[in-house]
């Protein structure tokens, strides 16, 4: 059980940039060092945990844990897996209040925010492909983009919306053949 | 005080379960509703914590939720203390419907994954969630992060070239992260 906690600590600890960067380690750790589970398994799990919705660090780890311990073994690496960003954040959170108002670090943010737009824009044509957004169904992200930019849509019922119309027009297209 | 804890774990919980294609397609629905509805906090707050989540070790979703809980508790004129049972409440919230899911996908859905009905769904989901992010950018692009070109045109122009320089890094140049926003921090001091 330490073991799984420590591991999963870890993995919590040291990816930055999101969900995807902690794949190489956790293959490393999981497959290669533990031998907890197969690199097929390790790949369905994968497959299975991104098309879910939630956090995919979470649902990796929630699912390893789930397989090797039950619910507890699920519960423990998820407090693990979460608990490095969140004593972190806390900590940043705590002083950062008190730092906000000085004139360098407003200067600095003045400069990184222009950057962390950048930033969220430029995966939107990797996922674009990923998600393979061809010219038929290029209007379902613009229709999707204008409801929330412009008419202020929560992005929750985007998703809602989205996926019930997905339905919908599978289940109508099939009973057209 | 009761009120933005319930709405806090409401909030989250509904970001966890809604919360499909990773990290930054939840930026946008914790946009959404902390910034867009709640007001919780500020569009120039919110850009701060994504910079933070960035920087930092772990899943953006779980940055963002501990930020989130502490500034809506705090910013509500709460102890510190307060705040940190807020970060709590929004983290635990935005993990349980993954936890729930996941466990019941484990023991009954595995054989289900390649169902019709499952596909047919994710046929409009996954381009939808391309807009979601699309949208994300859009919506952080406001005169309170960018300024104008009326208000203060130096900081404006600066701005966008700052913008147009982090596109070009990250998407053609495969700079990391971390080192464009510490760049453009450096950048920020010396011309802002």
């Amino acid at each position: 059980m330490w073991q799984l906690f420590s591991t999963f600590f870890r993995i919590g600890l040291f990816t930055i940039g999101g969900g995807y960067a902690m794949i190489p380690l956790i293959e490393a750790k999981v497959v290669d060092e533990k031998h907890w589970l197969s690199r097929e398994d390790l790949l369905d799990l994968i497959a299975v945990a991104q098309s879910c919705p939630g956090i995919f660090a979470i649902n990796i780890s929630i699912f390893i844990g789930y397989k090797l311990r039950g619910m507890r073994g699920a519960t423990l690496a998820t407090l693990a897996t979460a608990l490095p960003s969140f004593l972190i954040i806390l900590t940043i959170a705590l002083c950062f209040t008190r730092f906000r108002d000085n004139i360098y670090v407003e200067r600095a943010f003045r400069g990184i925010r222009p950057a962390v737009v950048a930033l969220i824009l430029a995966p939107v044509f990797k996922m674009g492909r990923m998600a393979k957004v061809n010219r038929h169904n290029i209007w379902i992200p613009i229709v999707a983009t204008l409801l929330i930019w412009a008419l202020g849509f929560s992005p929750i019922y985007v998703v809602l919306l989205a996926g019930i119309g997905g339905y919908v027009y599978g289940q109508v297209k099939d009973d057209k053949i | 005080m009761i009120s933005i804890l319930i709405l806090l774990f409401w909030t989250f919980f509904q970001i966890g379960l809604f919360g499909f294609g990773g990290g930054y397609a939840m930026l946008s629905m914790i946009q959404g509703e902390v910034v867009g509805h709640y007001h919780w906090m500020t569009t120039s707050q919110f850009t701060d914590i994504v910079a933070i989540s960035q920087m930092t070790p772990g899943p953006i979703g779980i940055n963002a939720a501990t930020y989130v809980g502490y500034t809506s508790i705090t910013g509500a004129g709460y102890a510190p203390a307060w705040g940190i049972l807020g970060s709590a409440v929004a983290t635990f919230a935005v993990v349980l419907p993954s936890f729930i899911l996941m466990i019941v996908i484990s023991r009954f859905l595995m054989a289900y994954k390649n169902h019709p009905t499952v596909e047919q769904v994710f046929t409009w989901l996954r381009p939808a969630v391309v807009g979601l992010l699309a949208a994300a950018a859009l919506c952080l692009m406001t005169p309170e992060n960018f300024s104008t070109p009326t208000e203060c045109p130096w900081q404006f122009w600066v701005s966008v070239l700052i913008f147009l320089f982090a596109l070009v890094s990250v998407t053609i140049y495969k700079m990391s992260p971390i080192r464009i926003i510490l760049l453009c921090a450096v950048a920020g001091l010396l011309l802002m």
